[in-house]
């Protein structure tokens, strides 16, 4: 099957910045992606070159196999985009906003769709107010709406939740949810690590313009994921002083790198005859994860980037 | 929901509704858009009529400085808002980021110059047949054209060329300030100088030679000879210039449009 998203060697140079340094990518047909990085790392940028808004000095981006310079139009048709910043027609009321985007694909008569979108986004009460008079959060709503008029089979959001109250947020992902649950597939940028950890079932990482992590969302946390182990016992093993990142009187604070790691602290307790009083393991997440990939890559040289690169 | 199905696409692109949100986006601000530029023109008309009407002898005296005045104002006036349009609705958008709306769908270069300079000349034209029709109160003998259809060929390229090179403004500006330099240092001279308010046969022999080099003069003479049957230059040669530089500027626009300048990055 085609590959929704595609994208070979794609480069680019703003003056001296190198906002993409060579970056292969493919997402499937109905996955959830994940696009994460700190600002600058050329997540927008790599978007904005699938949806035709930046041109790669070189490289090749398709959209469902269609090159999104030599076969713009299909590659367009088959993309929807909700942009990063806030952005309306001043001039047109909710409606004429979306029955507007949806003739620039050539959708004339596209009222059942629209209604339906209104429905969906909670928007119906405000289908011919202004689109000045809306809030930030209702704002957000029609660019999704907007994204979505002409029915793209590819999705991308880009940061779409910053600056959303956390009940729109929950709704929105549950709209996307069903877009991707009926096959639509989801790319996703957000500086939410957790929302990415909840949503997506691949994760790429971004850092200064190049892919630093690949990987399913489970893979990365049980690979770069950390655990911390809250140890009520009236010492540490010896052997394990190393893991301590903090003592409160008898109360010890370990980092462990994986599960697997457990086993070996428990028998080292049992060996030394320390009694435990109590014992807590907080879980790994996307946020400890995504810090030590972005610290690590900061010192490997590309031989180390392949290295976490498992599909690269 | 919508089980992942894209619409088909359909035989007819987006030219038609972005033709349509031009006008759109102009009517909704008609007060601003057509109703003041009329009262402008009216006030022109108003003022230099009063003035120079027993004054000024034009076309050896064939034709009242007022009957002279009128399609040299309705001219200027489809002029100025083909122009005005073009230009401030691509900086409008650009500026507040809604340009994006345009740059993500299917539109090619060609739907995008059509439906930009076609909706700037629905108001340049519009305006100017606004100025017509409240100016035929004065002189309602002006109601009957020597040459109608040399008026509306005038009307319609000099419309096209404004709005080709606001759309040209609109691209290279960055910010309202730039564009409001393009017209009150280029548009404003160009089309004051070109021989809306006096025949260039009253000039000094100097300045008649450098309006010939004046673009604008050959739309307003060409479109008074429309209505009079008398002009300072022959109108089959102010037809040609006019056409050709209609043909060089959209080819200019297209390939602006087609590379993507200052647009696409």
């Amino acid at each position: 099957m085609t590959d929704a998203v595609e994208v070979r060697a794609v480069a680019r140079r703003f003056g001296s910045v190198q906002a993409l340094a060579g970056v292969d990518l493919s997402v499937a047909q109905g996955e959830f992606f994940g696009l994460l990085g700190p600002n600058g790392a050329g997540k927008t940028t790599l978007i904005s070159i699938l949806a035709g808004l930046v041109r790669a000095d070189r490289g090749v981006a398709r959209v469902l196999g269609h090159d999104v310079a030599s076969d713009y139009r299909q590659a367009r048709r088959a993309l929807g985009v909700v942009p990063q910043e806030l952005v309306f027609d001043p001039f047109f009321t909710v409606r004429e906003t979306l029955r507007i985007q949806s003739g620039y694909f050539g959708l004339r008569r596209n009222d059942a769709w629209i209604d339906e979108l209104l429905h969906h986004l909670d928007l119906t009460s405000k289908a011919d107010a202004n689109m000045r008079s809306l809030s930030g959060g209702m704002k957000r709503r029609v660019l999704v709406g907007q994204a979505l008029v002409h029915k793209p089979p590819v999705i991308v959001l880009d940061e779409p939740t910053a600056g959303v109250d956390v009940e729109l947020r929950q709704s929105l992902w549950a709209f996307i949810r069903r877009l991707n649950g009926d096959g639509h597939t989801i790319i996703l940028t957000t500086h939410y690590l957790e929302e990415a950890e909840a949503l997506c079932h691949r994760i790429a990482m971004m850092k200064a313009g190049r892919i630093v992590a690949l990987d399913t969302t489970q893979r990365l946390l049980s690979r770069f994921g950390s655990l911390t182990v809250r140890l009520s016992a009236s010492r540490v093993p010896e052997a394990w002083r190393a893991h301590v990142t903090r003592d409160e009187g008898e109360v010890h604070y370990l980092e462990l790198d994986a599960y697997a790691e457990l086993e070996g602290l428990l028998a080292a307790l049992r060996e030394d005859g320390i009694a435990i009083d109590e014992m807590r393991v907080a879980g790994t997440d996307l946020e400890q994860a995504f810090l030590r990939i972005m610290a690590g890559s900061a010192t490997t040289d590309d031989a180390g980037v392949a290295a976490v690169l498992p599909e690269a | 929901m919508m089980r992942g199905l894209p619409f088909t696409a359909s035989r007819h692109g987006g030219f038609t509704t972005l033709f349509q949100k031009e006008i759109l986006r102009f009517w909704k601000v008609s007060f601003q858009t057509i109703a003041s530029p009329v009262l402008n023109a009216l006030l022109y008309l108003l003022i230099f009529s009063h003035v120079l009407e027993s004054r000024v002898t034009v076309f050896g005296g064939q034709v009242r400085y007022t009957e002279f005045l009128i399609p040299g104002l309705v001219m200027m006036s489809v002029l100025q808002n083909s122009f005005a349009n073009a230009s401030s609705s691509l900086i409008q958008s650009k500026i507040t980021g809604n340009l994006i709306f345009i740059l993500l769908p299917p539109l090619s270069p060609l739907d995008f110059y059509a439906a930009y300079v076609l909706g700037a000349m629905v108001r340049g034209v519009a305006v100017g047949a606004g100025v017509f029709l409240v100016t035929l109160a004065f002189e309602p003998t002006l109601a009957v054209l020597a040459h109608p259809l040399w008026a509306l060929a005038f009307a319609l390229l000099g419309s096209g060329i404004l709005a080709t090179l606001g759309l040209i403004a609109g691209m290279q500006a960055d910010k309202f300030d730039e564009i409001a330099a393009f017209q009150n240092f280029l548009i404003m001279p160009l089309t004051f100088l070109s021989g809306v308010f006096y025949s260039i046969h009253s000039l000094p022999a100097f300045w008649q030679t450098l309006s010939h080099f004046n673009p604008f003069f050959y739309m307003i003479d060409g479109f008074r000879y429309g209505f009079f049957g008398l002009s300072d230059v022959h109108p089959a040669q102010s037809l040609a210039l006019v056409a050709l530089a209609a043909v060089l500027l959209a080819a200019l626009a297209l390939t602006l449009l087609a590379r993507g300048y200052k647009l696409r990055h």
